[in-house]
């Protein structure tokens, strides 16, 4: 094995070490992030390297986190608040909606805060520990949402989101984490992906799939099985960045391929996918020769028990039933 | 400590509000209209034992902490009357303004929230080893929520250079006190976080200054947060559409009767430090600051409705941490307000500022 390369879990922990590194501005605050390490390690020896003052253990009270990030982004630090699971971001809502997000519309200050936490299922954590957030912030005028998929965007993004001057939510699929799969190597120079670019994963003719986080892990597997046995080229367009959302890239490939399957791991109703949905409909409907499909959990909590856990998620098998639906037409 | 100088804004705040009631009345301000009458020994005897580069989270009712660390009273009418050139550009309206440069955070609605953003800032000061302290209030109603207590404790742990000050006036909106809180008084909660905590009368200015200047002092010498409950009495209704007629009337006229800005003024009389003639440059001048404020207001633009959706992200560029350096040199983005290009327009230039800044 290649001991230059990364997982996506070390590419966020470069991210941030390097930007402490960089600006002294920046810091991080959350629970069990300090001594600990944090609950999945990401920050594990920060402590030792920029005290306790920049590596902050907090109590468990995540209005206090979101919070304390938005003042101290008001004197014009650079905090970063962890979520242990982004699931508990219900209890800082309103920090995020109602104080961050509007700070900069209303009264002209910008408010530099990245939020980010593991998102996502499939790692048996049941209703508490494996939502997908994005829609209501998604929903929110005023805060980013990001959602790589690789340890390279991992990183990339992860920089730029730190470097914005704007709250921005940065969304890491716990189940990327320790992926073998997707250890790379990385440039040893300093590199950020800019958010607001998607990128196409796999090009295609027949269908764009759009979707972001490990959702684009099981829409390749469906488009390889698509194409050795349906003789179909899917086109892979990861979103990666929710909020700016890159209208050109998804207009470019849905302008060649003229049929759309829409891919998240979030519940249907009212998900990213409606809103895709309503812009494909609005935007490119001379284009479209089938109807907008979508491939979603459905609208229920994240259940537990391993066979609930597999009937809820979005996989393969789903994508493709889904995606030759759409390609009959 | 300038005794006048307290007087002067204990008036200034009266008069302010008492101008944005008639206003309000005559049909000139369209949203609600949030008052203070009762609260300005509270607010202005707080902020006046603030120092440069110290800074206030106040709240709704926080006129007096305002005007005493210089926000304009142009601006704050522009606030009220919806203005293009306020400082939320009509985006929002009353005291939700602020301007860190000065010193002051701006809040919003959901009280108790600045709490956790004072901790922010006092956070910000410790780690930046800045030898500064945040006064941030709430009112009675505010230390019920969550936040309250997240942000109370956060800064109990980590020593935050930080004074809580709840301002009890007796009622959140309709709630009477025993129907919010179980404890004899608020200050008590300070005994659950581990920190100091005093409750005065904050109808008495010269209360209010020496437990302020307690509680600073402990902040700033690096022990960690206060907690001060002024109690005084919210004499007006929630908002000027609230009748209150829930309050017993014995009980407003008792309370009215302890005004905190005639008891000040008949302190100062009684100890010859206020004459009738110095009160009358003081009314004259009051006066002609509220009618310049009005004026301004009125003859200031209506927002550009095409705006309505612009300013939704910041744009890039480096920001400076305030208080540092070149703070307030362009080039940072948190210079100035990038929306207009101007300077931040909450607080007034400062050579018009009577107070502190």
């Amino acid at each position: 094995m290649n001991e230059k390369k990364v997982t996506y879990l070390e590419a966020i922990s470069q991210a941030i070490r390097e930007e402490m590194r960089r600006d002294e501005s920046v810091f991080l605050l959350g629970e069990d992030v300090g001594t600990y390490g944090g609950a999945f390690k990401i920050s594990a020896g920060f402590l030792e390297e920029f005290g306790p003052e920049r590596v902050i253990d907090t109590p468990m009270a995540e209005a206090a986190i979101i919070g304390s990030a938005v003042g101290a982004a008001l004197m014009g630090m650079r905090p970063i608040a962890e979520m242990q699971y982004i699931d508990f971001i219900t209890c800082g809502f309103d920090q995020i909606i109602n104080m961050a997000s509007k700070m900069y519309w209303r009264v002209g200050m910008p408010v530099p805060i990245v939020i980010r936490g593991p998102a996502g299922g499939g790692t048996k954590g049941g209703p508490f520990h494996s939502s997908s957030p994005e829609a209501w912030f998604f929903h929110t005028p005023g805060i980013k949402v990001v959602a790589p998929s690789t340890a390279y965007d991992a990183k990339g993004m992860l920089k730029a989101a730190i470097r914005d001057n704007n709250p921005v939510l940065y969304l890491e699929h716990k189940l990327l984490y320790r992926m073998p799969e997707l250890r790379e190597e990385l440039p040893e120079e300093d590199f950020v992906v800019p958010l607001g670019k998607a990128i196409v994963r796999r090009q295609g003719e027949d269908m764009t799939m759009l979707t972001y986080g490990a959702m684009v892990y099981q829409c390749l597997k469906a488009a390889q099985i698509l194409e050795e046995e349906d003789d179909l080229e899917a086109e892979i367009v990861d979103l990666r960045s929710l909020t700016p959302l890159d209208r050109e890239v998804i207009t470019e490939s849905v302008k060649h391929t003229n049929k759309v399957l829409i891919v998240h791991e979030d519940t249907l109703t009212g998900g990213i996918g409606a809103e895709l949905a309503a812009i494909l409909a609005e935007d490119l409907f001379e284009y479209l020769d089938g109807p907008i499909t979508r491939v979603a959990a459905p609208d229920a909590p994240f259940p537990y028990a391993p066979a609930l856990e597999a009937a809820y998620l979005p996989n393969t098998e789903k994508i493709l039933a889904a995606a030759r639906r759409l390609a009959a037409y | 400590m300038d005794y006048l100088k307290i007087y002067y804004y204990m008036r200034l705040t009266r008069a302010m509000e008492d101008r944005t009631r008639t206003l309000f009345l005559q049909g000139r301000i369209v949203g609600g209209v949030y008052t203070a009458q009762g609260h300005e020994a509270t607010t202005v005897g707080a902020a006046m034992m603030l120092r440069d580069g110290d800074c206030i989270v106040p709240q709704h009712r926080d006129l007096g902490m305002h005007l005493v660390r210089g926000t304009s009273p142009r601006a704050v009418m522009c606030q009220w009357l919806a203005r293009g050139n306020s400082p939320t550009l009509g985006r929002d309206g009353q005291l939700h303004i602020g301007d860190m440069h000065h010193g002051i955070v701006p809040m919003i609605s959901m009280l108790g929230d600045s709490l956790a953003v004072a901790c922010g800032v006092a956070l910000t000061m410790k780690i930046r080893k800045h030898p500064h302290v945040v006064l941030a209030s709430c009112g009675d109603g505010a230390t019920s929520t969550g936040t309250f207590h997240e942000a109370v404790n956060f800064a109990a742990v980590q020593k935050l250079p930080l004074v809580v000050l709840i301002e009890n006036n007796g009622y959140a909106y309709s709630t009477p006190n025993e129907k919010e809180f179980a404890v004899h008084s608020l200050s008590e909660r300070a005994l659950a976080y581990g920190i100091p905590g005093e409750s005065v009368d904050g109808n008495d200015v010269l209360a209010v200054t020496a437990a302020v200047e307690r509680a600073l002092a402990h902040a700033r010498d690096g022990n960690g947060p206060a907690l001060i409950e002024c109690r005084t009495f919210r004499v007006r209704g929630h908002s000027e559409a609230d009748k209150a007629d829930y309050v017993p009337p014995e009980l407003r006229a008792e309370w009215l009767a302890k005004d905190p800005i005639r008891r000040f003024e008949q302190y100062l009389i009684q100890h010859h430090l206020l004459s009738e003639a110095t009160k009358a440059e003081i009314e004259a001048e009051i006066k002609a600051t509220v009618d310049d404020a009005v004026s301004y207001a009125e003859q200031s633009p209506s927002p550009d409705p095409a705006t309505v959706a612009d300013y939704i992200f910041a744009p890039d560029g480096p920001v400076a941490i305030i208080g540092e350096g070149q703070a307030q040199n362009p080039r940072y983005v948190n210079a100035l307000d990038t929306r207009t290009g101007r300077p931040f327009s909450t607080v007034q230039p400062v050579k018009e500022v009577v107070g502190k800044r």
